[in-house]
């Protein structure tokens, strides 16, 4: 490991923050009336679509994966389409997970939908670009001593980190302050928000102040 | 081996050991709640003609006066109708906001036609007053509000079953020392209250709160003839039907409306018979929420109406648009002054002025200075109480009395000047009852204000004991797993010192003469108690050890448990607490399935360590199934969720509904939804036994003679029988036919009590025989011998018999498969689910079945749905915890921290979900009624028996359930095995012996061979349990104490504390009578196996 991948994922990571930043101002010039609390599906909406834009451009051009084998067409479709339809259960799911955390079943289904989409899009989407369609390296660098590089540790630190902060977006939603990003999801989608950029900014500082003790086993 | 290392002696110093550290908890809590929740001091002053309030002459110098007191009595006569529950918006009258259409329409509006058309008509004669009442809103508080015109303070809330005689000054002593006949009529309350006052009285019980009819009924009967007798002054009328509708259906019934009209007509009955020198007052005692109850401070409970009405006219003005509001207690001195009597000593209540506004003819000036007297009057017998209570206490604040006294001093100036002036302006009038009304009302604010005083010392002393428990929890959980544990200076040591601590006050007392209080003494004996295991802490702490070590718990666990007790702090999240639990509970199961996968405990291992060459092959299976493990965490969150749609929603927050599946079925109108509710819920019963009889047979326990098993095979169904034929008669007892009432009613008495019987008698059935074996030993008795014979020494002994029990075990299995092997050749082996292997939490899961029926009669019927999921719910979390807990043979054995805060939540979470809320009026008291529909008499311990076991019911279940934690795991280690069925490391083992086969588990029976770790293990579950609860009461009393201030203090805080104070008291009491259980269960066997021993050496 050298400190020049180090260099190149927080190059990475700052991109990836840019762009919610971007996601937040850019729309105010093209759309009348927007702002984050007001507009909340919109913004959603955006920051998705822009951090999976930035995702996927960091990985055709950084590259961090190692190569399929295969290069065929057919196996590049496949895998495209594979992907999409991980992305889409992923979004199924977490919206699952939250009315069984006591997001609403009936009322506000697109709101909680669009929030399953923004978490996916922090978490899943990464993973696809970074593993590929394959659950079982998933569940490899998600367990002890699983990664096998700098670029999916920092995939496992903002992945947790991420789903930590929506888990501790929930907390302000009981309190009678009147604000209005109390409302759900708003608070969550914050929090997933600021945690996924926490964790970009986190990981390659803690990878490159353990850079002595990390060591990696494939290469 | 010495006697006090024998289990028997282990199981009682456990026991005691327990008992000792709830005592400590009981002590701190008793010390808190002495501090914190404080009653008023109640003055017997009493206030009579002879001595006027104040210096000065008073008004029209009538002293000499018949009938006159401190001011001429207006009205000879006062009816006064109390209608309970009587909300201000039920007396409202209704116009159309666009003439030609109807007004809206819902069945408790525009009901009480005769007031709307009495102010229309009559409006010099008539008022309608919005009266704001003080909490608590329960009706005994507010009869004392009405009569002594002064604040009950709210501890008294929890007297309502047992109510006293009241000692303070009040209306009724002031009437019956006037030689005034008062006549009651209606709620029994009121025998209480004023024992003897009546002239003549008829009582009804109130208790019955189905019962829409009877009171009023039996009032109607009475109240026509004793007004035309004429033989009474002072008439008093309570009805119960609006309340009772209230309880019963709510306010939106159609029932509402009826009772509602027979109201109206009862006023207009009692308009057309009242004489001119009679004044009508009808009133409401307490409104209701919207779902008909009260008892807390919303503003639906604490606006009720108030209605006064003579036949001579009595106000200046006709009604304004908007009827004032005015407090309750201002009935009181204006009560007093019109019938011409001393306003009671402790009233803080304002007279009503226009009321003394000499009718509507006189002249302004004139009229403005009857007003001024009135309140004059008031103001000095407020100024009076003042003063004396001051002296009595130090209660209200210097500073603002002294303003106070100052304000009362310059009204009172001005005011005697003006009537030696006697042509002082109107405006001059006008400013000094703007002065005296100022004074009542800061008087009214600052009593409001103190009456809420706390003693910081005890508070803090029993915060500081409280404290000091769960710490010892701590410490000593962590003891009891080290493996040279022992159990003998547990309890000498502190025994010792609390009885020396007990002595120490109790002479000290004896010395001093001072009056014993039992708080103290019991707070003295758990202080002095807790000395000599403080100092070995500190010592402890002298020894440099590691701070991880003195907190054990892992750190996720410990967030959790932080964020939990930190929401005890927010009003927001108490109330919000429903559904904040079960938030915490699904992350807290998906963190142990994350940790499981985490730990690698989920996956192949060599998934994991060969990375990118998955094969689809996993050659090593896993000790779990990812998916088992994730599956178990994906049904507790369903089961979570689909819990939390039983909810009941506090008052606070409006926009949310409450489950329309909380009400008894009865409440329901459609028949055929309300058929399919019926066979919904006992579909949920019969499954709820099937499952608990699967289970048993599952593990082998079914197939056992013994007295316990024939009774979950035969009593249990009949239980369930019951209990859906109870269900059935309470669902449909309106719809019976007339000939079958008396049939049903007796139906409906003895099916619960049946159910109860046959529940405590199988309960008595376990603890007689708790062991659930099939005795086949004697089938091949040479082999057993062989078996046997290395022993030396008398089989009584203890070490032997140590020893010989796991071979027993052992060779009984071996003997039990060959006879399997015997009848079918090829038969699969699932010998492991030998009942010995199960034994103990064979017999915890039927006497949960046991306890949980009777606990189920006590709730509504959709409530068996809960708990099924309730069941449902602890079985997968209990798989989901054996997943991720090592079996440590031989010991020490523990009990991880996440299994029992996991636990501990879950029961918070059924609080809830059980249609539960921390506030009185949100109490089930329709559970008093199971079994007993006719009342309970003058008892108050058997409805607070029933009410306490319905609203304490899940902490009761999981407090016993709580030893199935320790259990578990060994008992799902059967499943492991028969998968590792063929694992291929062993295939060479298996060559090399042949006969043997793979070793069978023995589950349970690995705690029996290690007696002295099943007991520190016991001992160590007990007192975490105890930990996690005992913070939660500790963050509960200091979040009272330090929010004491608080604006819902007594809204929030104080009714959570005390739910949380008596669940603690009901979760160790049941978490004992569990361990004890367990015990029982561990001596049984230990002489099942003894009987057996001495059978074979025979």
């Amino acid at each position: 490991m050298k400190d020049t991948d180090i260099k190149r994922l927080l190059y990475a990571h700052l991109l990836c923050i840019f762009s919610i930043i971007l996601s937040i101002f850019i729309p105010s010039v093209f759309l009348e009336n927007f702002s984050i609390l007001e507009t909340h599906l919109m913004w959603l909406c955006i920051c998705s679509v822009f951090v999976t834009a930035v995702n996927l451009v960091l990985y055709l051009v950084v590259k961090p994966n190692i190569s399929s084998k295969r290069n065929s067409l057919s196996h590049k479709v496949t895998r495209i389409l594979k992907c999409c339809i991980y992305f889409l259960m992923s979004c199924f799911s977490f919206h699952v997970i939250f009315v069984l955390y006591g997001a609403p079943l009936i009322e506000l289904v697109l709101e909680t939908f669009s929030f399953a989409v923004l978490l996916s899009t922090f978490t899943t989407v990464p993973c696809l670009c970074l593993l590929g369609p394959n659950i079982k390296a998933w569940l490899r660098v998600f367990s002890r001593n699983g990664v096998t590089s700098i670029w999916e540790n920092s995939l496992q630190i903002t992945t947790i980190s991420s789903f930590v902060g929506a888990w501790l977006g929930a907390f302000p939603i009981p309190l009678d302050w009147e604000r209005p990003w109390q409302v759900w999801p708003i608070s969550c989608t914050l929090g997933a928000t600021f945690g996924y950029v926490a964790g970009l900014v986190i990981s390659p500082l803690w990878i490159y102040w353990n850079r002595k003790q990390l060591t990696y086993k494939n290469n | 081996m010495n006697s006090l290392s024998c289990p028997r002696m282990q199981k009682i110093s456990v026991l005691l050991f327990l008992a000792w550290v709830c005592f400590l908890f009981y002590a701190g809590i008793a010390l808190f709640t002495s501090g914190f929740l404080l009653t008023r001091l109640e003055l017997t002053n009493h206030s009579s003609c002879q001595e006027p309030p104040g210096p000065g002459f008073l008004p029209w110098g009538n002293q000499g006066k018949p009938g006159a007191c401190w001011m001429a009595s207006r009205f000879s006569r006062v009816v006064l109708v109390l209608i309970d529950a009587l909300r201000f918006d039920f007396a409202q009258p209704q116009y159309s906001k666009v003439p030609g259409e109807p007004p809206v329409s819902l069945p408790f509006l525009g009901k009480l036609r005769s007031l709307q058309r009495i102010l229309e008509i009559q409006p010099h004669h008539a008022r309608l007053y919005r009266s704001q009442v003080d909490p608590p809103t329960t009706t005994m508080q507010r009869l004392k509000a009405l009569t002594t015109g002064s604040l009950p303070t709210f501890i008294d809330a929890g007297n309502n079953f047992a109510s006293h005689a009241i000692l303070e000054d009040n209306l009724i002593k002031q009437l019956t020392n006037a030689g005034r006949r008062v006549v009651f009529m209606g709620d029994d309350t009121w025998k209480d209250l004023f024992p003897g006052a009546f002239s003549k009285a008829f009582f009804f019980s109130s208790f019955n709160v189905r019962d829409l009819h009877t009171v009023d009924n039996g009032i109607l009967e009475h109240l026509y003839p004793t007004m035309d007798s004429g033989e009474w002054d002072v008439l008093i009328a309570h009805f119960l039907g609006v309340d009772h509708c209230g309880h019963k259906h709510g306010p939106h019934h159609p029932e509402m409306a009826k009772k509602l009209s027979q109201m109206d007509q009862v006023i207009q009955g009692l308009v057309d018979r009242l004489e001119n020198d009679t004044l009508l007052v009808v009133a409401g005692d307490h409104g209701m929420t919207m779902n008909g109850d009260h008892g807390g401070d919303s503003e639906l409970e604490v606006s009720a109406a108030l209605f006064l009405y003579s036949p001579t006219a009595l106000f200046p003005s006709t009604p304004p648009e908007e009827p004032e509001v005015i407090p309750q207690v201002s009935l009181v001195p204006t009560l007093a002054l019109l019938l011409g009597l001393p306003i009671p000593f402790g009233n803080i209540g304002e007279v009503i002025a226009e009321l003394f506004s000499a009718g509507k003819d006189s002249q302004p000036h004139l009229s403005a200075l009857a007003q001024a007297s009135a309140l004059h009057l008031n103001a000095q017998q407020v100024s009076r109480f003042l003063h004396t209570y001051s002296a009595a206490t130090q209660d209200l604040q210097v500073k603002e009395l002294h303003q106070l006294q100052n304000l009362f001093s310059k009204a009172s100036a001005d005011y005697q000047w003006l009537l030696q002036n006697s042509q002082g302006a109107e405006a001059a009038l006008q400013t000094v009852i703007a002065e005296l009304q100022q004074f009542l009302r800061g008087a009214r604010a600052i009593c409001i204000e103190s009456w809420a005083r706390f003693s910081l010392v005890r508070m803090a002393g029993g915060a500081a004991l409280l404290a000091a428990a769960c710490f010892l929890c701590l410490l000593a959980s962590q003891w009891a797993t080290s493996p040279s544990f022992h159990f003998r200076p547990l309890l000498l040591i502190p025994g010792a010192w609390g009885l020396g601590g007990a002595i120490l006050y109790a002479g000290l007392l004896a010395t001093t003469g001072l009056k014993l209080d039992p708080v103290v003494l019991g707070t003295m004996a758990a202080t002095s108690s807790l000395l000599p295991f403080l100092w070995k802490a500190w010592a402890g702490w002298g020894s440099k050890r590691p701070i991880a070590t003195l907190l054990p718990i892992p750190g996720p666990v410990l967030l959790l448990l932080l964020i939990r007790l930190a929401a005890f702090f927010s009003d927001s999240f108490v109330v919000a607490e429903a559904r904040a639990t079960p938030f915490l509970l699904g992350s807290l199961i998906l963190l142990l399935v994350a940790q499981l996968h985490w730990e690698g405990q989920l996956l192949p291992p060599k998934l994991l360590t060969i990375p990118r060459l998955g094969s689809s092959s996993p050659t090593g299976p896993p000790r779990h199934s990812g998916a088992y493990a994730l599956k178990l965490g994906v049904g507790l969150l369903l089961c979570t969720r689909l819990a939390g749609l039983f909810h009941r929603c506090p008052e606070e927050t409006p926009a949310c509904h409450s489950s329309p599946w909380l009400s008894p079925l009865a409440s329901m109108v459609g028949g055929r939804a309300k058929n399919l509710w019926y066979g919904a819920c006992v579909g949920a019963l019969v499954t709820l036994l099937v499952a608990v009889r699967l289970w048993l047979g599952r593990y082998g326990n079914l197939k056992s003679p013994e007295p316990p098993v024939l009774f979950v095979r035969w009593g249990l169904p009949v239980m369930a029988l019951g209990t859906a034929a109870y269900w059935a008669l309470a669902s449909g007892a309106d719809e019976a036919p007339p000939r079958l009432r008396a049939l049903v009613a007796g139906a409906s008495v003895v099916l619960p009590r049946a159910v109860v019987a046959l529940a405590a008698s199988g309960l008595m059935l376990l603890l007689w025989r708790p062991v659930t074996v099939l005795v086949k030993a004697g089938a091949s008795a040479p082999r057993t011998r062989i078996v046997l014979t290395p022993f030396s020494g008398p089989p009584t002994s203890q070490a032997d018999l140590d020893y010989v029990v796991p071979q027993i075990y052992r060779h009984m299995q071996e003997e039990f498969r060959g006879r399997l092997e015997r009848t079918k050749s090829q038969g699969p082996l699932t010998v492991a689910a030998y009942q010995l292997g199960s034994i103990y939490s064979a017999a915890m899961v039927t006497a949960l079945t046991f306890l949980a029926f009777p606990l189920l009669l006590l709730h509504a019927e959709r409530i068996s749905l809960v708990f099924l999921l309730l069941f449902l719910q602890s079985f997968l979390l209990l798989h989901l915890l054996a997943a991720g807990i090592p079996i440590t043979t031989p010991g020490p054995f523990t009990v991880p921290w996440q299994a029992v805060s996991a636990w501990a939540l879950m029961a918070t979470q059924t609080f809830y979900s059980t249609g539960h809320q921390p506030v009185f009026p949100a109490i089930h008291w329709h559970a008093a009624f199971v079994g007993f529909p006719e009342g309970h008499g003058s008892s108050t311990w058997l409805p607070a028996l029933l009410v306490g076991a319905n609203t304490f019911a899940s902490h009761l279940l999981f407090s016993v359930g709580c030893p199935l934690l320790l259990l578990w795991p060994f008992l799902c280690e059967s499943q492991g095995p028969r998968k590792r069925r063929q694992p291929p490391g062993s295939e060479a083992e298996a060559r090399v012996r042949p006969e043997e086969e793979v070793e069978e588990p023995l589950m349970e029976m690995r705690l029996r061979d290690a007696p002295h770790h099943f007991n520190a293990a016991l001992l160590q579950l007990g007192l975490k349990y105890l930990f996690v609860l005992g913070v939660q009461i500790l963050a509960c009393t200091l979040a009272a104490s330090i929010l004491r201030r608080h604006l819902m203090v007594w809204k929030v805080f104080a009714p959570k504390f005390i739910f949380e104070a008596i669940g603690f008291i009901v979760s160790s009491v049941g978490l004992l009578l569990g361990i004890a259980l367990v015990m029982r269960v561990d001596g049984a066997v230990s002489s099942w196996f003894r009987k057996l021993v001495l059978a074979h050496q025979r």
